[in-house]
């Protein structure tokens, strides 16, 4: 059975990982246009080589990130979403429409 | 025909008839080329020959005709959808499918079965009710079948309560069929080639010329040829292909299994689907046990098969049909399916004037061959997108106006 290294939790079977998708960066939604992000929503860079992607560990709903291969379908490197993010992500929430 | 059979085998040369010329060089020049020689390709080129008269048509594909998914799929053909331009788009390839072997002259064994989706859970049962009434709106035959029903009309069926997920009714569509899936790559191909279209099997695209937002050219693995248009139909490769003329898609790759069982006499005549147990199951011609199940759970370019998958799926075959836990497993495959987000297909212009797509075909893709072929050819010909394909445009996503077909997709995801 394939198995992955959580950073947190060590070798656990694949079936304890959920597939989160590409790490990107996301636009800025109040300033963004539609397409940037609808861009954002769905498009996917799908590469056949290295990726790297958003795992979450189940079991413990920790997410992290992991680099591998999608031609050899190998596991390269797992590792705390802290050394990618170093600083706190503040979400401003958009300025309300006006009442009309 | 004995006497023929034993000419056949005393003959010197070989007397049947190829199909498809052995590999052709490359010209210089096509007027249409078609990139990926699976169901969709081969039926494109089709009908541009025999229907549009543009027969200066090449179709390029890596492997061999139907190696890909048209080859490795379950070959289930139905148009009980849910949304109402899936169920008239789908409604239309069945009715080119029924006389499919008629138009090809070829037969590709289709076989009007009865298509049961199972319901576990009330939910489900409100699906099947939605799909039915839009179902039967559209004219298609699609009615919700409860246990008494499926007791008379599939009595292998285990509907014991004292299981995981009992069974509460069920979406039946009577004309639910399988076909011979390399039949329909062979009988399309074998016409069109007939028809002076060039296929070049062993052939991998490896570059797209585009010069001032206009495709003119492909680059492939044995020289380069220029084109008036091209056509990408390369199902798991699509987001490979795409990147090469500049494009964006909202796909993944992601494999899905599937496996046969060894041959026995014919016991089950219908196909059976559960979205709750992620099976589906029908018996072929040959006797074999077709089974099928969800996609792997992570994205991959690889057709690997694992032991995970073929456990999980037999555990949940035998609840369904628990007089099959003597039979065994032959053969286990994989294809690479490209999944869009909203279970749709991603079909016409593409922003890259005179370069069309047919994409994202993900698990649903065979049973619509044939009337991808046929308006795939009508856009390329024509130059106007038509009607029937029209919601299924790249751009939909950009404008967040999808065509969510979830709901329909046979088996969970
Ligand atoms: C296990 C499984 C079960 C399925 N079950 C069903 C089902 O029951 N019903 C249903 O309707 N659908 C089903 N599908 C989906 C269906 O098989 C596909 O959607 C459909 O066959 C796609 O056909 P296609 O011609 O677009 O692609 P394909 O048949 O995959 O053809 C694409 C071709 O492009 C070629 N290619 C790739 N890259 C290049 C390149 N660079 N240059 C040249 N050629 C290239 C490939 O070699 C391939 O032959 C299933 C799929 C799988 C994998």
């Amino acid at each position: 059975m394939k198995q992955m290294n959580c950073p947190l939790n060590g070798v656990r079977n694949i079936q304890e990982f959920a597939h989160g998708g590409e790490v990107v960066d996301q636009p800025d939604p109040n300033r963004c246009s539609d397409a940037e992000w609808a861009e954002f929503v769905f498009m996917e860079a799908n590469t056949a080589g290295v990726v790297r992607e958003w795992w979450c560990h189940v079991a413990t709903a920790y997410w992290f990130i992991a680099e591998r291969d999608t031609l050899k379908d190998e596991i390269i490197r797992t590792y705390d979403a802290g050394e990618l993010f170093k600083e706190r992500v503040d979400f401003t929430r958009p300025e309300a429409p006006k009442e009309t | 025909m004995p006497f023929g059979l034993i000419k056949y085998a005393l003959s010197s040369s070989y007397p049947g008839k190829r199909f498809i010329a052995a590999r052709p060089e490359l010209k210089s020049n096509y007027d249409v080329v078609i990139i990926g020689g699976g169901g969709h390709g081969l039926a494109t080129a089709y009908h541009l020959a025999r229907y549009h008269g543009i027969r200066n048509v090449a179709v390029f594909e890596k492997g061999y005709i139907g190696g890909g998914n048209t080859g490795r799929n379950t070959a289930i053909i139905r148009s009980n959808y849910l949304t109402p331009e899936g169920v008239a788009f789908y409604e239309e390839s069945v009715s080119l499918y029924r006389q499919l072997s008629q138009e090809l002259d070829y037969n590709i064994l289709y076989s009007e079965r009865g298509h049961f989706t199972l319901a576990h859970t009330d939910s489900a049962m409100r699906t099947s009710r939605w799909r039915a009434e839009v179902n039967k709106h559209l004219g298609v035959d699609s009615e919700l079948v409860y246990r008494d029903d499926l007791a008379r009309l599939i009595p292998q069926l285990n509907l014991s309560e004292d299981v995981r997920y009992p069974i509460l009714g069920a979406l039946y569509h009577p004309p639910g069929a399988v076909a011979r899936h390399d039949g329909v790559a062979w009988g399309y191909a074998g016409r069109a080639a007939e028809l002076g279209v060039e296929i070049h099997q062993g052939t991998t695209v490896t570059d797209i010329e585009v010069t001032d937002g206009k495709v003119t050219g492909v680059v492939t693995d044995r020289g380069r040829v220029s084109c008036g248009k091209a056509v990408q139909a390369v199902a798991g490769a699509s987001t490979v292909i795409a990147d090469m003329a500049g494009l964006k898609l909202p796909i993944r790759t992601i494999p899905l299994q599937a496996c046969v069982s060894q041959p026995h006499k014919p016991i089950l005549d219908p196909i059976i689907v559960s979205g709750s147990l992620h099976v589906y199951i029908s018996q072929s011609d040959r006797g074999e046990f077709v089974m099928g199940g969800s996609t792997d759970p992570y994205p991959r370019y690889q057709t690997t098969s694992s032991l995970d998958f073929i456990e999980g799926l037999m555990s949940h075959v035998l609840e369904l049909l628990p007089h099959l836990s003597e039979v065994q497993v032959m053969r286990q495959w994989a294809g690479m399916t490209d999944m869009t987000p909203d279970f749709a297909p991603i079909m016409g212009e593409t922003g890259v004037e005179n370069y069309y797509i047919d994409a994202g075909w993900g698990t649903w893709g065979f049973k619509a061959t044939p009337v991808c072929g046929k308006r795939m050819a009508e856009m390329v010909a024509t130059g106007r997108v038509p009607a029937l394909i029209a919601p299924f445009r790249l751009s939909r996503f950009e404008n967040f106006d999808q065509v969510g077909e979830k709901g329909a997709a046979s088996v969970g995801h």
